[in-house]
């Protein structure tokens, strides 16, 4: 497993077209932590986790993995460089099938082309841990229920080796006892494979409950960042902007 | 019965030169919704070449893999230096391009070459084949046709399924993003994508130029059968293309057949026809994969 990387993001700004989506976000993340991102539709949160893995370029402001600065790189070089983005609801490729999805958290490795063992290997770690998938392993990802899928795009995750993982909204649509079992998955990631979450999710009071630390943004602007616990007791800023 | 396997096994041999292009097609959507215009010019072009390298080596088979390594080259040229700057932007502006490389391609076969027709040789013989005294209706060369378009849909096929390359490649053409943000160069799979339809146009266009002769607009008809016959099977599905490809083939030659002298006059309407009917009933061609809406 990769060593966990810490990710700083420092005066960001971005945004699209004359539209400001990030005005001078700072934000840190220790290493082989979870950093729960919160706040209403329109935040930034979605953003924050584009311009971090490069699909959107800032306009201002560094992005930092492990002190080197890695602002306005390519999303390709992003993944290469230990940083895994789960977009929101589109991190299986339902055309391919589970194994396939799988084979593809290996085409970050670095080298021209994993070895047959070394990817043979982390998939077989992927399905003792994921038992569900193992079963499905040639059915098509389009096939497999929500929760399922996000047992997928987290198991990915695992074959990708990732020092950082980015994570938008991987609760959404899921039934309670599935969303249960995904940040039950999103904190054993985080604890027994060293990797830095940083996870953006409309369900705060979920959020705050497995992460480490807790930053609030409203319309772009970083309106809060403590440890998760004093965000969660702070009755007024959940009022204000978390909504419980 | 002999007419109709001689015109069965001449509509094969067509339909697998149409499939060639139809899969060139297919490859270069599935890779950037565009639908590349210039395929029969490159295809063309490349033809041009391969003549001279047989002119100048006697050897035929040097013109044909020159031809091949033409069509990657040109493939790849192409995306890189017109292509990849218009991608991102609205998407008329690529198809606009692709039209204009057209124009460019021919226009340049035209000051070069001149725009006489040209035979073009055969690696086999094209006198017909016999079952006992039955002709059958195809020749060894159409037979080379069809094995050699079919290898090369069998090697792309394996290619696709069973390599970290071809695994890119798909991964690439569904979704873009998850392969960009899982470290796939979409950019260069692209390329790559490009540079394979580039070599499957050139292997139509040599082999498809026997038949027709070569000048530079040689290949404007044949890239609209094949545009049909990647119509007809889904312009997502590789093997829709092929299977498009044959289809039409196989109708094409039965309309040229029995239809007497007219046929061979109608074969663009019937193509047509063909189109409309598919297009009806399966709007997104026989092979598309089913839709998912959200209601």
């Amino acid at each position: 497993m990769s060593e966990a990387a810490s990710l700083a993001i420092e005066d960001l700004v971005a945004g699209y077209g004359e539209v400001v989506a990030l005005d001078r976000v700072t934000i840190t993340a220790g290493a082989a932590t979870i950093t729960a991102v919160l706040g209403a539709n329109g935040a930034g949160k979605t953003t924050l986790l584009r311009a971090i893995s490069g699909m959107v370029r800032p306009r201002a402001g560094r992005v930092l993995l492990d002190g080197a600065d890695r602002t306005g790189r390519s999303p390709e070089d992003m993944a290469r460089a230990g940083v895994a983005h789960v977009p929101e609801g589109q991190g299986v490729i339902a055309e391919l099938t589970v194994e396939e999805n799988l084979r593809i958290g290996t085409m970050s490795w670095p080298g021209l082309a994993p070895r047959r063992a070394d990817r043979a290997a982390a998939l077989a770690e992927a399905y003792e841990r994921f038992g569900v998938l193992a079963d499905r392993r040639r059915k098509l990802a389009g096939t497999l229920s929500g929760g399922e899928r996000q047992m997928l795009v987290i198991a990915r995750a695992l074959v990708a080796r990732p020092r950082v993982l980015l994570l938008d909204e991987p609760s959404l649509g899921l039934a309670p006892r599935i969303m249960t079992q995904v940040m039950d998955m999103v904190v054993r990631l985080s604890r027994e494979n060293g990797i830095t979450i940083v996870l953006v999710e409309q369900n705060a009071r979920g959020a705050l409950a497995i992460a480490d630390r807790g930053v609030v943004l409203n319309l772009g602007r970083v309106v809060a960042a403590a440890d998760a616990r004093t965000l969660a007791t702070d009755v007024a800023l959940r009022h204000h902007y978390l909504g419980f | 019965m002999v007419e109709f396997l001689q015109f069965t096994l001449s509509g094969l041999s067509f339909g697998m030169i149409y499939a060639a292009i139809a899969l060139s097609l297919v490859l270069i959507w599935r890779g950037t919704r565009l639908l590349n215009f210039a395929q029969g010019g490159m295809a063309m072009f490349t033809t041009y070449i391969a003549l001279e390298v047989i002119r100048h080596t006697g050897s035929y088979w040097a013109g044909f893999v020159v031809a091949l390594a033409a069509g990657v080259v040109l493939g790849a040229a192409a995306e890189l230096a017109v292509i990849r700057p218009a991608l991102g932007k609205p998407e008329l502006n690529a198809v606009i391009i692709t039209i204009g490389l057209l124009i460019l391609l021919e226009g340049l076969a035209g000051i070069f070459y001149g725009g006489q027709y040209r035979s073009f040789p055969t690696a086999f013989s094209i006198i017909g084949l016999r079952a006992g005294s039955t002709p059958l209706g195809v020749s060894r060369f159409d037979v080379f046709v069809a094995l050699a378009v079919l290898a090369a849909t069998l090697l792309l096929a394996v290619g696709f399924r069973y390599t970290s390359a071809g695994l890119r490649m798909r991964a690439a053409a569904f979704n873009a993003t998850v392969a960009r943000l899982s470290g796939i160069r979409v950019a260069r799979v692209i390329t790559v994508g490009w540079a394979l339809a580039g070599l499957l146009g050139a292997l139509a266009g040599v082999l498809v130029t026997p038949s027709t002769f070569l000048y530079p607009n040689s290949m404007d008809s044949i890239f609209v059968f094949g545009f049909t016959a990647a119509v007809i099977g889904g312009l997502d599905s590789p093997l829709g293309a092929v299977v498009g490809g044959l289809l039409l083939g196989v109708v094409l030659s039965y309309a040229g057949g029995y239809l007497g002298s007219q046929g061979s006059d109608l074969t663009a309407l019937v193509a047509l026809g063909i189109l409309v009917v598919v297009l009806m009933l399966r709007p997104d061609g026989i092979f598309s994969g089913a839709r998912v809406r959200r209601v």
